[in-house]
Formats: structure tokens, sequence, C-alpha cells
């Protein structure tokens, strides 16, 4: 009796954020995919009938260098974002209560305040008259007319501003629960510092780094607006293509069967590190 | 054992890197030059120009609607779905936290576009209706997040203890788990609402004509160079009050 009226009373509350999420998350990531065999009509919109024309064209090999450039890009990113957080995030579960308050403080205000002003705050620093690029010429770091700007590395340099708390913040979750008496032991035992810390703390918050390098990447291969605003014309990635196609060729068929690709290349490697970790647990329990 | 060095000096690198580009846009937008690369005098005069654009102040005037409504909605539903993932074990809520996680890592362009496809596929009009339905959307999951971690610390006993001494349950939880749950939800909200204000990717791809939400505006004065220090002083604004609201998230979650 008391079972069923749980059951039901679990039903009723779960209701609304089920279905909100079903309606408005799971059923749109259906119809990209249910889009992208469907022909593009002339308003931006989507014809009658059914087409595997899109899939044809989706297979154009200008697409190789954009998609190689896409991973790489993110991966670059990944990389860097974790050799930063991980010494912030050490030093952040070392600090005491204050000091640890305000740099997550610090960390978390930059991530708050907008993307796009923090793209714009990168513009004008990178822009060719702008403070950054002045000081380096007239300490002669960078020669006479160096442009900063309209550039892959500032679209790495941009990339890794703007993921880095989202690094940050999974790494020192799982560094709070590091136990860093370890790191002692390890070197009453003889170990240097440096070595303590690759062998001892880096494994030691593993589910974390995992977690923020998922993050970061997937974060990564989504982004179309950094390159369009900080790089140049031969730095799109394969989030720039599915804005184009949707905003200036209004080919949302053509949008649809790329960003499936993209959803596909997202949600698979996610779904093989949760059965692993799950695996992990069960192993661990 | 004496601590190394290295990772203090480290972490307070890159918190000067995180700020040095805020700090730059803050001290040009008062500077009369208007490329700031060199310091050519102090000025209010992007801060006159700002106040007198009133096609910005119109699209604050959006995004902050859409910001309270979409945070609001965000916050019934999270706080309700942070119940239940916590109350339950089962199949359902299996899939329930599924759905709840998927959002956050999922790229906001595959959001954007996958709800535009569902837009144009039902017929709906884009505009203020569609941008907030997406800000609902992806703010849910945040509160969510956000009241759990609350739960968690949560003593489920004190409302047996209610209900002990003479409460109904709904009387059990609306005097004792809401006011105590409150802080969560309130920073959950505010979490929501700065997310909402600070989104350019989704809206950008669910907005309609005359939805110009102030993210969509900036990137709009981007484009033409004429109003790039404005921008500077419209950003200052913006960092400051993230600056207010940060704060205050952060005394709620610390009152424990």
């Amino acid at each position: 009796m008391r079972a069923q009226r749980q059951g039901s009373s679990q039903w009723l509350l779960s209701l609304p954020s089920l279905a909100w999420l079903g309606l408005f998350f799971v059923i749109p990531a259906i119809l990209v995919f249910v889009t992208a065999f469907r022909p593009a009509d002339l308003q931006g919109g989507v014809g009658p009938g059914w087409t595997l024309a899109t899939l044809e064209e989706i297979r154009d090999p200008a697409y190789l260098p954009i998609i190689w450039r896409t991973v790489w890009v993110s991966a670059a990113t990944t990389f860097f974002c974790l050799a930063l957080a991980l010494p912030m995030a050490f030093h952040i579960a070392r600090a005491g209560q204050r000091q640890r308050q305000w740099l997550l403080l610090l960390v978390v205000i930059p991530f708050l305040s907008n993307f796009l002003i923090r793209i714009f705050a990168w513009k004008s620093l990178l822009h060719p008259e702008g403070p950054l690029t002045q000081t380096l010429i007239s300490l002669h770091l960078l020669p006479e007319n160096a442009v900063l700007l309209h550039h892959a590395g500032a679209v790495l340099l941009v990339m890794v501003y703007t993921q880095l708390p989202f690094a940050i913040l999974p790494l020192y979750a799982a560094a709070e629960r590091f136990d860093f008496g370890l790191l002692d032991a390890a070197r009453d035992l003889g170990a240097r510092p440096l070595q303590a810390f690759a062998k001892v703390f880096v494994p030691g918050v593993q589910r974390g780094l995992i977690s923020a390098a998922v993050m970061v990447f997937v974060c990564s291969l989504g982004q179309y607006v950094i390159p369009q605003m900080v790089g140049g014309v031969s730095d799109d990635m394969l989030g720039t293509k599915i804005a184009q196609r949707v905003f200036s060729d209004r080919n949302l068929p053509h949008a649809s069967a790329l960003a499936g690709g993209m959803m596909l290349a997202v949600l698979l490697p996610m779904l093989v590190v949760a059965v692993w970790q799950r695996i992990g647990r069960k192993e661990g329990a | 054992m004496r601590r190394s060095r290295l990772p203090a000096l480290l972490a307070w690198g890159v918190v000067l890197f995180l700020f040095a580009p805020l700090v730059v846009l803050v001290v040009n937008s008062f500077n009369a030059s208007r490329f700031g690369g060199t310091w050519e005098g102090f000025t209010w005069g992007w801060y006159e120009k700002l106040w007198a654009a009133d096609e910005v102040w119109a699209s604050l005037w959006l995004t902050l609607r859409i910001a309270v409504s979409a945070a609001l909605a965000a916050m019934v539903l999270g706080t309700l779905a942070a119940y239940v993932l916590h109350r339950f074990r089962s199949w359902l809520q299996n899939v329930h936290q599924v759905l709840i996680t998927l959002p956050l890592v999922m790229p906001d362009i595959l959001m954007g576009m996958s709800l535009l496809a569902l837009f144009v596929l039902s017929g709906v009009e884009t505009g203020l209706l569609t941008i907030w339905i997406a800000h609902v959307t992806f703010c849910l999951s945040f509160v969510t997040m956000v009241v759990l971690g609350r739960l968690q610390d949560f003593d489920f006993t004190l409302l047996d203890a209610a209900q002990d001494l003479g409460a109904t349950r709904a009387q059990a939880v609306r005097k004792v788990l809401l006011p105590l749950l409150l802080p969560g939800v309130l920073a959950g909200g505010l979490l929501a609402f700065t997310l909402s204000v600070d989104d350019y990717v989704i809206t950008f791809f669910v907005s309609g004509p005359g939805t110009t939400t102030l993210p969509l505006r900036v990137a709009s004065m981007m484009r033409t160079s004429r109003t790039l220090p404005v921008i500077n002083a419209l950003s200052t604004l913006l960092i400051a009050s993230t600056f207010v609201i940060a704060a205050v998230s952060s005394r709620l979650q610390r009152r424990a």
C-alpha cells in the first residue's frame, strides 16, 4: 500500500521535469536526425517528402580538413586547460578556508561574465593597435606589423581562456577529496615534489581529470563564435559550418546532418566513459 | 615539510590570465582613445554614449524579462527534479538523472540547432516564447545540480521530527524543508538568471525578428566598429553586476 503510494507520488513529482526535458531536449535531438533526411526548401525550412541527398552532400571531402581542425583544436584546448587547471586545483584544495573561497570566487567570476564580452576583451587586447601587440612590439618581442588577431593561435588562446573554469571546477572538486597526507608519505619515501605530484596526486584525482577533459573537449567541439570572431578565414571549425548552413545558406537539412554527426561524436565517447566508470565503481564497491 | 611555491605561483598566474582581459576592458571604458592602445586621458564619454543608446536599454529590458521568467520556471522544475532524484532510487530516476545531466555537457550549438529543428518542424514562429523555452531548458539542469548539492546536506530526520510533533506532511515540507532549502533554490535561480542573461549561441538560433537580447545586441555592435568603446562601457557595467551576483550567491551557499 505504502510502496504503491510512493510509486505514484514519484511519478507525479518526476513528471514536470521529465516532460519538459522529453519535449524540449530529447525530441528536438531526435528531430535533428530526422531533418537530415528531409529536403530543404528555399525559405530555410524543410520541404515535403524524404531524401538521402543531404547525406551524399556531407560526404564532401572539403569537410575532412575542417573535421580534423575541429578535433585537434579541441584536443589542444583540452591539453592546455588541464595543464593549467591541475596546479590551480592543487593549490586551491590546499589553501586555507579564506583564500580558498576567494580563489573559487575569482575563478567563477570570469566564467559568469558574458561570453561575448570575454571574446571582445581578447579581441581588443590582441588588436593591432591594442595594448598587448603594442607592448610586445616595443619590447622587440614581436616584429613590426605583427598581427596576433585572426590566427589559429588566437583561436586556441581564447578557447583555453573561456573553457578554463570548466576544467578547474571539476578538478578542484576531486582535489578537495584527495588525501594530501599521501603526498607527504611519498616524499618521506624519497619522491621529489614533482614526482609526488605526477605519480600520487594526478592518479588520485583521475575521476575529476576525466570529467574535466570530457567537459572541455566536448564544449570545444561545438565552438563557432570564437573561430568566427578571433580566427582567420582558414580557421573554420565544424560549428562554424553548421552556423553558416543555417544562417547564410538557409539549408536546415544540411546543417542538421552536420549537427547529427557532431551529436554522435559527442554522445558516443561519453557513453563509453559512463559505462567504464560504472564498471570501475562496481569493482571498487 | 617545506611546501613548493610553484603551485601557488602558477595559481595566481592563472588568476592573472583570467582577469587581465577584463581589467583592460574596464580601463579602456574610461580611455578617451578609440582603440585603447594608449592612454589618452580620462573620459566619461563612452558611458554618456551608452546612456543615449536606447536600443541597448530596450535589449537589456527584454533580456531581464526573459531571464527572470526563465529562472523562475527553472527554479520550480529544478527543485522538484532535485527532490525526486534525491528521494527515490529507481530505474525512472536513473533515466531522469541522465536527462538532467546531458544538457550540461551538450555543446550549445547542438542544443540551439535541435530546438530550431523542433520549432521549424512544428511550425512555431521563433520569438520571445521560443527563447524562453530554450532558456528554461538549459537552466533546468543547473538549478537541479545546485539544489541537489544542498539536499545532500539536508537532514531528513527533521521532517520525521516535525511530523512526530504533530505537523502534517504538507506542513512539514512547507515549514521545515522549504525554508532550509531556500538558499540553495535561490542560488540555483541566480545561476539560471546569470546563464540566461549571458547566453548568446542558443538564443541566436531560436530568436526571431524583434527579439534582440543583450548578447545579440553586443554581437551586432561588435560587427560595426564605430561603437566599439561603448561596448567597453557596457561590459564594465555587466562585469560589475556579475561581481555583485557572484558575491550574493556565494553568501547564500555559505549560509548552511
